[in-house]
């Protein structure tokens, strides 16, 4: 039914955002991979020449490496059984009959549109602070001894922030995911006598397989970057410096843009491995 | 899966999901609370929940001190600018890929999703290079154009689902009366459309109010944002956590009156439809 003229004005019309996306994708890219093929130090002599893969080998062989992919790793994986798991929760919860849901939807929405220089901030200093924080005070109450949340226990304290900044986005598409359950099949079940537990892993587990799935990679890909919340609390020391921390200090403070360049390429190719099971799933839902 | 449940049942699940959302709003809300005491009863040993002195001099203190107002209109302008340019880009796009599907329409698509994966990080130094070189750092031009291609692949993609939902056949009909491409989009499709679009602007102008990546690190004095300008507290100096509250109040305070609007976008937003 499309007619040749629509076509071509088709064409047209998806111009600028295709050629804009493939600038912006490309040119910064194309850098990217020049500069981590150099030795490259702007405040100490400029470009120093091609040194080949000098930087991807003293990236990964330097002392900070490793301990910075486990930070990482930790951070992401906790971030996500803490929300994936108490978001569902918190999904069965709110799906239920109950007086004022739609302000306990906003209550547990709300963390998701803090910006993360505030939530990092507040936590730190209102909750955190081992005198002044609201949480010194209650150890304090219970005769214990207040912890040094950002010093001694500084991972924890950053999965909890980034938890709570992220457990409403999990809850609010589980709870999508929760609503479409068949109501039938449910009662069914229920008059057939099968106890909760099993009606939860027989039924609401498999059907919510999918949502948990779209929420574990569009979580990874954004916990893979996140820097607001290390740069105004520890700033990475107390062994909270992930691999993208890594790389702006690398680049931003220290000014070794060849090293930091190719720390970014690593950067890149392991958050374009979670990208593609992400895309998959996306294209399927395209062809429905 | 709502069901009639005894009135027993109800207020226990009521009473739960109270308990449990306060808890997590908590936070917010001590931050508010905290914002309205003087320094001295914001760190009070057992801490004073609702009963003290409520003053509003910690927001003056604010505005006075670091040009509060200033970095409010950087935030607008560049929360503003970049979702309104991206619109403007994404409109077209998206309502050909809607109506004039090709064969590479699903392609393109998910090409421009892939943009949206590369990590910020890893381009870091080549924007930083660019930006000096065009003199862009530190502009809200600047920042206008980055957050506008972060949110692009986004803005293309809300719009996309929101334009497939218009049913082809009133496009057909319009065709048939010899209506022009013209017509077809300012008549028709246009009005059809402003509720996806108003959406899509509103989760968009939330995300980039919030992005705190480029802002962070493109800005300095001239076109900081609040991201930056709530970072500045972050080196402590005496006693500040009511004027910290009272700045990070004035600094959420209108995207979460603008969330409230968008909460059901943000399941479509940010799951690129893959959740319905």
């Amino acid at each position: 039914m499309a007619t040749q003229q629509s076509r071509s004005a088709a064409r047209w019309m998806m111009a600028p955002a295709v050629v804009l996306l493939l600038g912006w994708m490309l040119v910064p890219l194309v850098m990217t991979l020049y500069f981590s093929f150099k030795q490259y130090l702007p405040l100490r002599g400029g470009d120093l020449g091609w040194v080949g893969f000098d930087n991807y080998i003293r990236f990964v062989t330097s002392s900070a490496f490793w301990p910075s992919i486990q930070a990482t790793l930790l951070i992401v994986g906790g971030v996500l059984v803490i929300t994936v798991g108490l978001g569902i929760l918190l999904a069965l919860l709110l799906d239920q009959p109950m007086w004022g849901q739609g302000i306990v939807r906003i209550l547990v929405i709300a963390p998701f549109f803090v910006m993360p220089t505030v939530s990092a901030l507040v936590w730190k200093n209102m909750f955190m602070d081992p005198v002044n924080g609201l949480l010194a005070h209650l150890w304090k109450f219970f005769g214990a001894q207040p912890i040094e949340w950002l010093s001694q226990v500084s991972m924890t304290s950053i999965i909890i922030i980034v938890s709570w900044q992220w457990l409403p986005f999990a809850t609010l598409i589980l709870l999508t995911a929760v609503q479409s359950l068949d109501t039938e099949q449910m009662e069914a079940a229920e008059m057939d006598g099968a106890p909760l537990l099993s009606r939860f892993w027989h039924l609401v587990l498999p059907h919510l397989s999918r949502a948990i799935t779209v929420v574990i990679l569009i979580q990874t890909i954004f916990l893979l970057s996140i820097f607001a919340e290390i740069f105004v609390t520890t700033q990475g020391s107390f062994g909270t410096r992930t691999l993208t921390y890594l790389i702006f200090q690398r680049v931003l403070e220290s000014q070794n843009v060849g090293l930091g360049s190719a720390g970014g390429v690593y950067a890149i190719i392991l958050a374009n491995i979670v990208a593609i099971f992400l895309m998959r799933i996306v294209g399927k839902n395209l062809d429905a | 899966m709502a069901r009639a449940v005894t009135p027993k049942k109800k207020a226990i699940n009521t009473a739960a999901a109270w308990a449990i959302g306060l808890l997590i709003f908590f936070p917010i809300l001590w931050t508010i609370l905290t914002s309205f005491k003087t320094e001295a009863t914001a760190i009070a040993d057992p801490p004073v929940f609702l009963f003290f002195d409520w003053t509003l001099e910690n927001y003056q203190v604010v505005q006075d001190r670091s040009d509060y107002m200033r970095f409010l209109w950087n935030s607008v302008i560049i929360a503003g600018g970049s979702t309104l340019i991206g619109v403007m880009i994404a409109v077209p796009a998206a309502w050909s890929m809607a109506f004039v599907p090709s064969k590479r329409t699903k392609d393109i698509l998910l090409w421009m999703l892939s943009t949206k994966m590369l990590p910020a990080v890893g381009v870091l130094y080549p924007i930083y290079l660019i930006f000096i070189s065009m003199g862009l750092l530190d502009t809200r031009t600047g920042l206008v154009f980055i957050l506008m291609m972060m949110n692009l692949p986004i803005i293309v993609w809300m719009l996309y689902t929101y334009f497939k939902e218009i049913p082809g056949e009133i496009l057909e009909a319009c065709r048939m009366d010899g209506a022009g491409l013209k017509e077809e989009i300012l008549h028709i499709l246009t009005p059809m459309a402003i509720p996806g679009i108003a959406s899509t602007m509103l989760l968009n102008f939330i995300l980039a109010w919030n992005e705190a990546f480029w802002t962070l690190n493109l800005t300095a004095a001239q076109a900081a944002p609040l991201t930056a300008f709530i970072a500045s507290y972050s080196s402590p100096e005496g006693l500040f956590f009511a004027k910290l509250s009272a700045a990070s109040t004035m600094a959420i305070a209108p995207v979460l009156i603008l969330g409230w609007f968008s909460q059901k976008q943000l399941v479509r937003g940010l799951t690129f439809g893959a959740v319905k």
